[in-house]
């Protein structure tokens, strides 16, 4: 009952902020659309721009897009949430109007806001010499100030998508066994048991010990699905997939910083015992240590991060160069190599989705089992 | 870098979004999830000491038939052992008596073969007796008409007396 | 010139973690042929190492990207 409750709530709420924005084309925005598409044809006049076009897909953006149809994008609309000086400003995504330079203002409460390469800026009261309302800094940066901004963006909107998936796949998982207590388990219940008796007895039991592990196991099956959902969720080339979730470092970051928190909210007398003054070592070295195993506090976690990051991104990073291969020597006879290749990357890249979450959720199950640990001293 | 900045509104979503699904699918999926797999586990763990448990008691059983059926075999054996003694006892005792009563009986029957020969003989030797004396009478009326002869008589039996 | 010189860093970083990696992965290999029963806490052991090697070279990949920006 509950859990139909809130699967019908993340339905509507995923509904409402995919509420699709065909383009309608007025003759007002088509100026701005061809506009666009003029800027980019000068980029890609010396060839395809495949720095450009990598960037594009491994950063985030305000707006969904999902392809082009007829040479003009089509976006599924997502809100725009900022905070300004003023208050609170909402507004759809689909009034920049597909722009990313700069050229569209957006009026809201008497403030006007620009949309540059995926950010939204306080947009001049008058356009430059290219019609952007933006200007530069001397190393071609934007001057203009940012307002706070907590829009659903393209990775915002994935995050939901995996959090509902998540719901979607374990909800009925548990009623399935709240429903058949002690039956061998089928379907769903079938397919993710051996995966959550892995996180179980794998990562959990083995790192954190008897004692412990039973407390911990549930942030880490979140942990480890988590991770793994949305990495799979960003190698699904096509919306609602293909956002470059899992290596973004702001996703990357929360779950490290996640970890940070559970460790040391857990640490032990024995753990911070062996933090700030080493048993059993002369105390000079103990002196060296202790800086040692403080800065150690952050870097496990900044390696967390920095690993997943990597991971996910360097994989989109690949997939899509060796895609643009066919594009970049313009010829179909690269094509069956270039698929072949990125067939190839694409099922390491399942492999390394499964393996990035696995670890994150290992390393934090040893960091978390090195924080409990009762230390007998001889 | 860009790419190394972290976005504020991705870190405010992807904490608040991570925190209540660790939330929730704590309360509405792994607790339940963990709590049936740890019973089922708990269930067949117990049906295999169960099963253990039964497997060791039918090899006591088996064990304890099998004493038993030692037993039953000794005794078996014994009872066997007993009845062939009885009847070696009786079959002994049985030929003894035969023995006992044939020798009781050709005993009696020579003990009467012998009364009947006695009597045979005495009776011969009673006819005899009779017919040597009807005989002698008959000789004697005959030789002892006279006189003369009478005194023939006594003179040769007194001639064989030897005085002595 | 300072982004090629950062991908021949993060070239060198590589190098180095493939190095790693390959000698933990020959050793488990080794490990495992020796003890087949103990495989599987020798992959969990050779994940995590890996893992943390793999982190350095990160850094490494990492410090390159930032070199790589021009400004």
């Amino acid at each position: 009952m509950r859990s139909a409750l809130i699967s019908g709530l993340f339905t509507a709420v995923v509904t409402l902020f995919f509420a699709v924005s065909a383009t309608a084309v007025t003759p007002d925005q088509q100026q701005h659309v061809d506009g666009h598409h003029d800027h980019e044809h000068t980029e890609a006049s010396e060839g395809f721009d495949i720095t450009g076009v990598i960037m594009h897909h491994i950063q985030d953006e305000h707006g969904w897009h999902l392809f082009d149809w007829g040479g003009h994008p089509v976006s599924l609309s997502l809100p725009v949430i900022l905070f300004t000086e003023s208050g609170l400003t909402t507004f759809m995504s689909s009034e920049f109007h597909h722009d990313v330079d700069g050229k569209v203002v957006v009026e809201k409460n008497g403030e006007r806001f620009t949309y540059y390469h995926g950010h939204i800026y306080y947009a001049n009261a008058e356009a430059n010499d290219h019609g952007a309302f933006i200007t530069y800094t001397e190393d071609h940066k934007v001057a203009n100030a940012k307002p706070l901004d907590f829009s659903i963006t393209k990775n915002v909107a994935s995050l939901f998508v995996t959090v509902f998936l998540m719901l979607l796949v374990f909800l009925p998982v548990a009623k399935f066994y709240k429903k058949n207590p002690g039956k061998a388990p089928k379907g769903l219940a079938g397919i993710f048991e051996p995966l959550i008796l892995f996180v179980r007895d794998d990562v959990a039991l083995p790192n954190i010990g008897e004692k412990h592990y039973k407390r911990f196991t549930p942030y880490l099956l979140t942990l480890f699905f988590f991770i793994w959902f949305a990495n799979m969720l960003g190698l699904v080339p096509f919306a609602p997939g293909g956002a470059n979730l899992s290596g973004n470092i702001a996703f990357t970051m929360v779950l490290a910083a996640m970890t940070l928190l559970l460790v040391n909210l857990n640490g032990n007398k024995d753990y911070w015992m062996h933090m700030i003054w080493m048993p059993g070592v002369p105390w000079p070295i103990r002196l060296l240590l202790a800086p040692i195993e403080l800065v150690g506090i952050l870097t496990k976690p900044f390696a967390l991060m920095i690993r997943l990051f990597a991971n996910m991104t360097a994989g989109h990073i690949v997939i899509l160069s060796l895609i643009s291969l066919t594009f970049v020597f313009e010829s179909f006879a690269v094509a069956p190599a270039s698929m072949a290749l990125t067939l190839f990357i694409y099922v390491i890249k399942l492999l390394v989705a499964f393996l990035q979450a696995y670890i994150f959720a290992l390393l934090t199950a040893l960091f978390v089992g090195q924080a409990v640990a009762e230390h007998d001293h001889h | 870098m860009e790419l190394l900045t972290p976005d504020f509104g991705l870190i405010f979503w992807t904490t608040l979004t991570f925190l209540i699904l660790v939330v929730l699918l704590r309360a509405l999926a792994w607790k339940p999830i963990l709590k049936a797999v740890n019973d089922r586990e708990d269930s067949i763990n117990e049906a295999l000491q169960t099963a253990e448990k039964a497997r060791a008691e039918i090899a006591n059983l088996k064990n304890e038939n099998e004493e038993i059926m030692r037993q039953a075999r000794a005794e078996r054996d014994e009872i066997l052992k007993e009845a062939r003694e009885i009847k070696d006892s009786i079959v002994s005792q049985a030929k003894q008596a035969a023995t006992n009563e044939s020798a009781a009986m050709i005993e009696n029957a020579r003990k009467l073969i012998e009364n009947e020969r006695m009597a045979a003989v005495t009776e011969l030797k009673n006819s005899i007796g009779e017919l040597a004396i009807d005989i002698a009478e008959k000789i004697l009326k005959k030789e002892l008409d006279n006189q003369d002869s009478q005194k023939a008589l006594v003179a040769d039996l007194v001639k064989d007396i030897k005085l002595n | 010139m300072v982004g090629s010189i950062a991908a021949v860093g993060a070239g060198l970083a590589v190098l180095g973690v493939a190095l790693g990696i390959g000698r933990i992965g020959g050793s488990a290999m080794d490990a495992i042929a020796r003890q087949p029963e103990a495989s599987g806490k020798i992959q969990t052991a050779m994940i995590i190492s890996a893992a943390l090697i793999e982190g350095a070279g990160l850094f490494g990949i990492v410090v390159a990207l930032l070199g790589n920006n021009p400004a």
